[in-house]
């Protein structure tokens, strides 16, 4: 009667145990939003990032193994400005996990509360590759991450309510570290206000915005639409033109092609990660210091 | 109340209360007077520090710059303002910097998911020759595949989808078709709904619909690698691949890995269930036929007569780069040749795909899709026409390998290959016999939103002997962006 005892409580215990340690099951689509809730999260939550940080995000193959990870999935974060459209919506559909649904705790858009730039005022195709809710890339500004990391603690306060200090705590953390970094990259940006950066493609504007570099000029001639040589040839006389001496690309971009345009212009081209979670770039912080210290870089060996 | 009332009620109450107390109330209520205004004064700094914190960020908020103009290039010598120049002349018109639109008044009902549904087109226009003056008779047998010589448009579709209710999402796509005579045809390819909200991991969809045989069953041309249908899959399930009236269960198993288990039960009655309860195309007498057998064209006996189609899919990350997806899959129902006669198709799958971490728009990737199949198809005895009972049996496979090696251009190769036994069939029928193709492509993609495509087949089978063809494919799609599953 004992050991039938023991039978019986043994796994009921076990059971409980778990249930007290089990962490929240977290899924961000981008590694920007997986580095914001690994910040908020901390050790409390189990964290799966679906993009690659070195992937096109434009471009993510709907994997089967995705949907067992949105199966599993107690929370969604998701950018929420049409980034995602070409893979999300069959990873959802398939996943069957009502706690994603839309409207649900565990759905969260990082752009609700976002102020989107570059909204359409037509949707219209020939334009290139556009978003109809606006530039979605808007957290290449660490304001926006800011409101950003806000919602996730909200969100995961109100889906873990005993952790909810620890969340706040973890928000409150990243603000103020925000806030002491920001300061800090605005000093180191302010002598270079007004600098214009190149960029590959219409990734950057709230990045540029922030710190007072204007990123309005691209090697893409539409966003989504490969470089040209007629419109490389108008992007080499502008740059000559102007003070335009750094071009930036991401990983996944033609390197090639930003090194050519260089090379007639006297300009330095400069690796920018599109996401959080390379070597030294590991955390949103990091990242966005990197991206600051090696613009100023850039700008001074340029002068 | 307006604030001079509550002023007057409280300094009277003020009064009063000073006034009854007795002498040792007095220090109690001193106490708690000292204590309400310890608290007061502790909440009053908690506001005072979180208004400090909200005037800090609306400070940092408006000493955010807001874009500076780039500077306006200006000539520096006469080769510029002519690079400039030719640059003007030869590119599309681009807003110079400066002048980028700064978050203009956003666009009423823009966005995704704004309207009640999604709505889009997709248009595959086809156009090439064969060597075959009608090359719909034997080479083509699929009903998007290109039907004659010059110019085909077998497939414009129109594509809804969205949510019904908090229960169902709705998926509706209807075909238009041009014949030969340039003759419009319609068809209501897939109508469905699919639960949303099932418990136990399930899922259910009604409808009609693409049974999920296979991988190429259930999709739709525009997702296709190669301009037709591989003849294995036309064999099996006709012209219209394998589609009908029904219900489908499916199930994600809670295993560490993707595994999903489907179940559907269709009516399987008529072209779309090709080699089941499908009467066949009416003889020069008017009397349908299958086989060559003249068919019942009888309506359900019991559930024995519906047509099951169960399906096994499983996935497995092999490495950061390299996907599979493996599959079995069946087909089970009675055929019209006889009041006993039945059906049985057996499949499996195969698609693995490699793309780098940092691929660029999707590209560079190698993707492998291998699809074999068995087919027996016992059929009736037609004492009229001198066919006795017999069981046909039919197999094949098509193995394709695409390369993505640049981004917007893919090529590819399939060989497709069929046989069957020699049991008593119809003479010169196209679904019979021994058959392989051989097709090289290359795909161009401009854009996500449009494709160009040129393949060659090389063709031989037992009916014809050997065939060349040569295809041209144009693609574009309208509306709503596609997201496709893997």
């Amino acid at each position: 009667m004992k050991s039938f005892h023991r039978c019986l409580t043994l796994p009921l215990l076990t059971g409980l145990a778990t249930a007290a340690l089990a962490k929240l099951n977290v899924v961000a689509t981008t590694p920007d939003l997986g580095a914001l809730a690994r910040a908020i999260g901390g050790d409390q939550i189990e964290l799966t990032t679906l993009a690659k940080p070195s992937e096109d995000p434009h471009f993510v193959d709907a994997k089967p193994s995705f949907i067992v990870k949105l199966n599993h999935a107690d929370a969604l974060i998701e950018g929420g400005a049409e980034l995602e459209a070409g893979w999300l919506t069959p990873l959802l559909e398939g996943a069957r996990n009502p706690k994603l649904d839309p409207g649900r705790p565990g759905r969260i858009a990082g752009a609700e509360g976002v102020a989107l730039l570059e909204v359409p005022t037509a949707l219209d195709r020939s334009q290139g590759d556009i978003h109809a809710s606006g530039n979605p890339h808007y957290l290449t500004d660490p304001l926006n991450a800011r409101i950003v990391a806000a919602h996730i603690a909200r969100a995961l306060a109100e889906l873990d309510a005993t952790s909810a200090g620890v969340y706040q705590g973890n928000l409150k953390k990243f603000d103020d570290a925000l806030e002491a970094r920001l300061a800090e990259w605005q000093k180191l940006a302010a002598p270079f206000a007004g600098r214009p950066v190149v960029t590959y493609h219409n990734y950057w504007i709230y990045f540029g915005r922030r710190f007072n570099w204007p990123m309005e000029l691209f090697l893409e001639p539409k966003p989504g639409i490969p470089p040209t040589p007629a419109h490389l040839a108008a992007v080499i006389t502008k740059m000559k033109a102007g003070n335009l001496k750094v071009v930036t690309v991401q990983p996944y971009q033609h390197r090639k092609t930003a090194e050519t345009v260089a090379s007639h212009t006297g300009a330095l081209v400069l690796d920018w990660p599109s996401f959080p979670g390379g070597p030294g770039t590991e955390g949103y912080l990091e990242w966005m210091d990197h991206l600051v210290k090696s613009t100023v870089a850039g700008f001074e060996q340029t002068r | 109340m307006n604030f001079r009332t509550i002023l007057t009620t409280a300094s009277v109450l003020c009064c009063a209360v000073s006034a009854w107390p007795a002498e040792d109330q007095v220090p109690q209520l001193q106490r708690q007077l000292q204590q309400l205004q310890a608290e007061f004064e502790k909440t009053r700094l908690a506001q005072q520090q979180q208004i400090d914190a909200l005037t800090r960020q609306l400070a940092t908020l408006a000493n955010a710059p807001a874009p500076a103009a780039a500077p306006v290039p200006a000539p520096a010598d006469d080769q510029q303002k002519l690079e400039r120049e030719l640059a003007a002349a030869t590119e599309p018109p681009v807003a110079p910097p400066g002048t980028a639109p700064r978050s203009p008044p956003p666009l009423a009902g823009a966005h995704a998911g704004s309207a009640y549904m999604n709505i889009s087109f997709g248009s595959l226009l086809a156009a090439g020759w064969s060597s075959a003056a009608n090359p719909s008779a034997q080479l083509e047998l699929g009903d998007h595949d290109p039907i004659k010589r010059g110019f085909a448009l077998r497939n414009a579709e129109i594509s809804l989808d969205g949510a019904i209710d908090p229960y169902f999402k709705g998926f509706a796509n209807i075909v238009l078709k041009l014949d030969k005579n340039n003759a419009t045809e319609i068809e209501l390819e897939e109508s469905y709904l699919q639960s949303t909200s099932l418990p136990a991991n399930l899922q259910l969809k009604a409808g009609q619909y693409f049974a999920s045989f296979g991988r190429q069953n259930p999709q739709h041309p525009h997702t296709w690698a190669f301009v037709d249908q591989p003849l294995i899959l036309g064999r099996a399930f006709g012209p219209d691949g394998l589609r009908g009236i029904g219900t489908q269960l499916s199930w994600l198993a809670p295993t560490p890995f993707y595994t999903e288990l489907f179940l559907s039960v269709l009516d399987g009655q008529g072209g779309t269930a090709f080699s089941f309860r499908n009467p066949g195309d009416p003889d020069a007498a008017g009397v349908p036929r299958y086989a060559g057998r003249a068919t019942l064209d009888r309506t359900l006996r019991g559930p024995q007569d519906l047509l099951l189609v169960p399906r096994l899919a499983s996935s497995f990350e092999l490495s950061d780069s390299q996907t599979l997806l493996a599959g079995a899959s069946a087909a089970l129902g009675p055929n019209d040749t006889g009041p006993q006669r039945r059906t049985e198709v057996y499949g499996v799958d195969l698609f693995w795909k490699w793309k780098p971490a940092d691929a660029a728009q999707g590209f560079p990737y190698v993707s492998w899709q291998t699809e074999a199949l068995y087919r027996r198809f016992a059929a009736g005895a037609d004492p009229l026409v001198a066919l006795p009972a017999a069981t046909l049996r039919d197999y094949g496979y098509y193995t394709q390998l695409v390369w993505g090696f640049v981004p917007r251009w893919n090529t590819g190769l399939r060989l497709d290959y069929t046989a069957g036994n020699d049991a008593a069939t119809e003479a010169g029928d196209p679904y019979r016999g021994q058959r392989y193709r051989f097709s090289p492509e290359l795909t161009f993609l401009p854009s996500e939103f449009s494709k160009v495509r040129l393949q060659y087949n090389y063709d031989h089978g037992d009916l014809f002997g050997t065939a060349h063809s040569i295809w041209m494919q144009l693609e574009f799609g309208l509306g709503a962006h596609a997201a496709h599953k893997y």
